[in-house]
């Protein structure tokens, strides 16, 4: 055995056991279980929320899209530093409308505000099929992770069952509680295995990092900027505007607003979060530095540059280093996903749609009973799914975009958005998203007519907008007072 | 509203001012030239929450609440 498998073997082994301590000392409640008992401080708020930093897709990703695409990367740092500053606003309330009516998922905020059960059960179902995918990238990528590291002494197919079980063993006895004391880990590792890449690398390779960006530039000219088109300048406003919107619709990140003990956690948090994002500039410089010394990565293959300059510089017990933090990367959001996804089930699928009268104990019940279900799923996917689940993931952030509308109106004093309108605006945003990505559509290629400019835009915007039109127009023609409809129950508040 | 134009700025640096930093000379701190300003406000958003979250009147009103739940 190299001593590269034997630090991977010991991160996971410990992530396991510090996964399944989390549960000590606290009954596992519905409420223990999916949100913590409401119980977390500054901390772990502060770390479930930056754990949409720092999964395999920036770890991977982050590096691999630098290497391949160059300027574009620099989107994933813009887009997170806006979301924060929005969270100071919008996610006070959030919280205290989930503490006074004690929800334990993002759906059964919907249907709170807007009192449906279907808006739930639809909330639910665009939920889980944009966190699938995002399961399998994980468990896809620490397949990658650890076949590479352990210099293919273990098979990316045994490696994504092994992590599949220890996520399915910690998600089931202690639920988010698990997945916080392993974020600590997780943060901790990540944090001083990119700051040491990002500054040695450069360092190594090039003598330093203007020389690294000088050289890159005299090599690739126009590589570290945004290009005339694709990826563009446009492109780029488009993205970072929709999907720093889209950033805290994730249920499993609106979940963690759940978490928190108290409304001030979201307001001291915006102030730091935004610094904590910089450490992903240490992953850029990792994939900048691969572009001239490992050449030649095409295609899918983009996202191994780290590891691949990683095995060529280092001896065989520090790429383990690397390839442990890299296993925590994936387990530690695919255990948040985990959660969350069989909580949307069994609460907002099963008692919101099939057994309205189902006990708290019933759904926590049925909810850890579908842990394995979800998780086995995911593993068939990420081991048969191919290229489908490429486009999937993409839909992923813009199916959870829709909610925003929806989202932001309830938090209104006096909103005049009704449970209809929602539900059709989600519906037909939903619905657009999933078109215009399975037949691989462009702005380009809907409005040939528009300028090149207007060609690079993020498509999302014409889901986003269609849906804001059918959200407003629906709302307005179900008004309580005109449509006629007797009952209450569609007056908010 | 004095609070809410300062969180509006980042948006305004970030969104509207990439076209007009879109080059790699000079460098920042040894990172092209766009990257930088991204960079900068990065920090800038952090510093400019960091001035929200004195001035705004709601972080005091809760501080003395939790104050008096815990004592």
């Amino acid at each position: 055995m190299s001593s590269a498998l034997v630090i991977i073997a010991a991160v996971t082994v410990f992530a396991l056991y510090l996964g399944l301590r989390a549960k000590r000392g606290h009954d596992m409640s519905l409420e223990q279980w999916t949100v913590g008992g409401r119980s977390f401080g500054t901390a772990f708020v502060f770390l479930l929320m930056a754990g949409e930093i720092y999964t395999t897709f920036t770890f991977l990703g982050g590096s691999g899209f630098a290497y391949g695409k160059g300027a574009p990367v620099y989107y994933i740092l813009a887009y997170g530093s806006l979301a924060y500053i929005l969270s100071y606003w919008m996610l006070p309330p959030i919280w205290r409308f989930a503490k006074a009516q004690r929800l334990i998922s993002q759906p059964h905020f919907f249907s709170r505000k807007y009192d449906s059960p279907a808006l739930g059960v639809l909330v639910a179902l665009v939920g889980v099929a944009a966190l699938i995918p995002y399961l399998v990238l994980q468990l896809k990528g620490l397949g990658i992770i650890v076949a590479t590291t352990s210099y293919g002494a273990i098979s990316s197919t045994s490696a994504v069952w092994i992590g599949a079980a220890v996520v399915t063993c910690y998600v089931i006895v202690s639920g988010v509680r698990g997945s916080a004391w392993n974020s600590v880990v997780k943060d901790t590792l990540i944090l001083a295995v990119v700051l040491f890449l990002g500054i040695y690398l450069p360092i190594h390779y090039y003598g330093g990092l203007g020389d690294m960006f000088r050289t890159i530039d005299a090599a690739k000219p126009g590589f570290l900027t945004f290009p005339a088109k694709g990826s563009s300048v446009a492109w780029f406003q488009s993205t970072v505007l929709l999907t720093a919107l889209g950033f805290f619709m994730w249920p499993h990140t609106f979940g963690s607003i759940f978490t928190a003990k108290d409304e001030r956690i979201f307001r001291r948090n915006a102030m730091v979060l935004p610094l904590y994002q910089l450490i992903l500039l240490f992953v850029f410089f990792v994939g900048f530095a691969a572009v001239l010394k490992v050449p030649g990565l095409k295609g899918g293959d983009i996202d191994l540059s780290l590891f691949r300059l990683s095995l060529q510089t280092f001896d065989p017990w520090f790429v383990g280093v690397i390839g442990g933090a890299g296993v925590l990367t994936a387990l530690v959001p695919g255990s948040m996903i985990l959660n969350t996804a069989s909580t949307l089930l069994a609460n907002d699928v099963y008692r919101g749609l099939l057994k309205r009268d189902a006990t708290d104990a019933a759904v926590t019940k049925l909810a850890r009973m579908l842990v394995p279900v979800v998780a086995l799923v995911a593993v068939a996917f990420t081991l048969h799914g191919g290229e489908t689940i490429v486009a999937l993931l993409l839909m992923g952030y813009s199916f959870v975009t829709q909610l925003f509308p929806a989202m932001v109106c309830s938090l209104a004093p006096h909103n005049r958005a009704t449970k209809q309108g929602a539900f059709c605006g989600i519906l037909a945003g939903v619905a657009v998203v999933a078109v215009t990505t399975l037949m691989h559509l462009s702005m380009g290629q809907l409005f040939p007519f528009l300028p090149d400019v207007a060609k690079d835009v993020n498509i999302g915007f014409v889901a986003l907008a269609l849906n804001i039109i059918v959200f407003v127009i629906v709302s307005a023609v179900t008004q309580p007072r005109s449509s006629g409809q007797p009952q209450a129950q569609t007056h908010v508040h | 509203m004095f609070l809410r134009f300062l969180a509006a700025l980042p948006f305004i640096g970030i969104l509207l001012g990439v076209p007009f930093v879109n080059r790699v000379e000079p460098l920042v701190l040894g990172m092209p030239f766009v990257l930088g300003w991204i960079v900068l406000w990065v920090i800038l958003i952090s510093i400019i929450m960091a001035v929200i979250y004195r001035l705004d009147p709601t972080n005091r009103q809760t501080a003395v609440d939790t104050d008096e739940a815990r004592s």
